[in-house]
């Protein structure tokens, strides 16, 4: 392949997994994102920085925010992005990973956002030697969503520190609470282990049938009440039940899940004053989370989306950027795996 | 451009002190008043690190002498670089235009120090996407020559001829801890190897 003088191979870097990254990592990521923030002020919401690189969003589930959302943050970074989506492509015709990976390949991606049903598929494409390109997980199974967790991370950091006073700052000490359905979720597994790198302590709140095995391994407490933990929080992230994965099968009804686990106006008023709601949507308005609350000054829902384009412009820059990634122990980490 | 840091650390010389500076910058802003015709819509935007403290001196000089508080703010030019594939990415420093914006205002980029002339030509390029400026210029601390791009400075506060195997280096109490612009010899071996 042709490169201009003085520019270096890049050795693919990626971000396969929040776990991967030092505390360093993310607030560089959370640090870098703040300064993406600012490009939304502009008239002109546009930086050249990745003009002439091309970013695959390849989705093999159907997630239409999260791929949207990286496709405004690559568009802002000025990046070419080739949507490749597994519904009524080569893929529904048989064609496998590897196969899919190659043909990315031939069309020069200098990355690939990757969504795939399977936990490890992003880890698969990323080591496999099959391409050259920096691979973002943007979901995989029950696995991970890193993104997902770094953009919660960083609206945490600006409702609760402030976007200016955050610099170069975790969320040492803070108390944040995911409530909801844990089992299926990769959105609570790459939250807790980004929150606890960031000095946070998490505790999850579930029925014990929404609770993944093993997961006294994993850095966080476990409570079946919510309202014992409500007023100890500092941010409490509402889960959608998924319930496309669990076929009425963990709760009795839908309604006594919702009055033991669902927020509702004065479960948030037994919050501290300072803490606030999340959620990374879709929300199921009336099952986990009451339309008062969802409403409310104090539920980011609406915020973390846009949150959402920043983080990602941040995650493309740092790994797209310059010769080689600004996050070299995240993928030096990821080989050692092997 | 920023001043190549020379590892020689005290073989560096010393052209300009803490005394010179300060002359310098005074006279800088007396020029911006005169060539401005009072500089009531001059903004001052400096180039991360030391332009910025620049800037801000400036501001506080252009306050002394017409009375009137001058916006100063900041411009990154990071993403607008040409050299960006060739180095790792790098973090990003703040952007911050003052409230009154850059529209049909005389904008004063501010550095410390002017070389090839690719950071101005990055920051025109920010500036661009930010708004239409009346005008732009250029005040510089040292400008040590070597442009690779049609770039000059309109103020600048010492011409220093130097060789490209010499290093300038600018210190300013605000990062530093003491005013200073060093000049020193560049070391042809990286100090890890020797």
């Amino acid at each position: 392949m042709l490169r201009p003088p003085g520019d270096h191979p890049r050795t693919p870097r990626h971000l396969i997994s929040a776990a991967d990254l030092t505390r360093d990592d993310a607030v560089l990521i959370l640090d870098t994102a703040e300064e993406m923030a600012r490009v939304a002020d502009r008239p002109i919401k546009k930086l050249p920085t990745l003009r002439g690189r091309t970013v695959v969003n390849l989705f093999f589930e159907d997630s239409t925010r999260t791929r949207i959302s990286f496709e405004a943050a690559a568009k802002r970074l000025s990046a070419d992005v080739i949507n490749f989506s597994a519904k009524g492509s080569s893929v529904s015709k048989g064609e496998s990973l590897k196969d899919t990976a190659l043909t990315l390949e031939a069309m020069g991606a200098d990355a690939v956002v990757i969504r795939h049903g399977a936990s490890g598929a992003p880890y698969r494409l990323a080591t496999s030697g099959w391409i050259d390109s920096a691979v973002v997980n943007a979901g995989d199974g029950t696995h991970e969503h890193p993104t997902q967790a770094l953009l919660d991370a960083f609206t945490m950091r600006r409702r609760l520190v402030g976007p200016d006073a955050g610099i170069g700052r975790d969320l040492e000490g803070r108390r944040i609470t995911i409530v909801g359905d844990i089992l299926h979720s990769r959105v609570a597994r790459s939250n807790v282990h980004l929150l606890h790198t960031l000095g946070a302590h998490v505790t999850l709140v579930a029925p014990p049938t929404l609770v993944p095995v093993g997961v006294e391994q994993w850095p966080c407490d476990v409570s079946y009440r919510l309202d014992d933990v409500l007023p100890k929080s500092d941010a409490v992230m509402m889960l959608r039940v998924q319930r496309e994965r669990m076929n009425a099968a963990y709760f009795p009804t839908e309604r006594e899940y919702s009055r033991r686990y669902g927020l509702d106006g004065e479960r948030m008023g037994k919050m501290p004053e300072h803490a606030v709601v999340m959620h990374p949507g879709p929300m199921v308005r009336g099952m986990e989370i009451t339309a008062e609350v969802a409403d409310s000054d104090r539920c980011t829902a609406v915020e973390q989306v846009a949150n959402g384009v920043s983080t990602r412009m941040a995650v493309l820059y740092l790994l797209l950027g310059g010769s080689e990634t600004a996050l070299p122990s995240a993928s030096a980490r990821t080989e050692e795996n092997k | 451009m920023d001043a190549q840091h020379d590892h020689t650390g005290n073989a560096a010389r010393p052209v300009l002190e803490a005394s010179d500076i300060a002359r310098v910058l005074t006279r800088i802003a007396h020029e911006i008043v005169e060539r401005a015709k009072g500089a009531d819509d001059v903004v001052l935007l400096g180039i991360p690190t030391r332009g910025v403290y620049l800037a801000r001196r400036l501001a506080g000089k252009l306050e002394e002498i017409t009375g009137r508080k001058t916006p100063v703010g900041s411009l990154d030019i990071t993403m607008y670089r040409d050299d960006l594939r060739m180095r790792p990415a790098r973090a990003l420093a703040r952007t911050e235009i003052p409230g009154e914006g850059i529209e049909s205002r005389l904008v004063v980029l501010v550095d410390d120090v002017l070389f090839s002339g690719r950071t101005i030509r990055a920051a025109l390029d920010a500036l661009g996407d930010i708004g239409r400026p009346r005008a732009v210029q250029l005040a510089v601390l040292v400008d040590r020559g070597h442009r690779e791009l049609p770039i000059r400075a309109d103020y600048v506060g010492k011409n220093l001829p130097t060789s490209l195997r010499e290093t300038v280096r600018v210190q300013l109490a605000e990062e530093d801890g003491r005013d200073a612009v060093l000049l020193g010899v560049k070391q042809t071996v990286p100090a890890g190897e020797q």
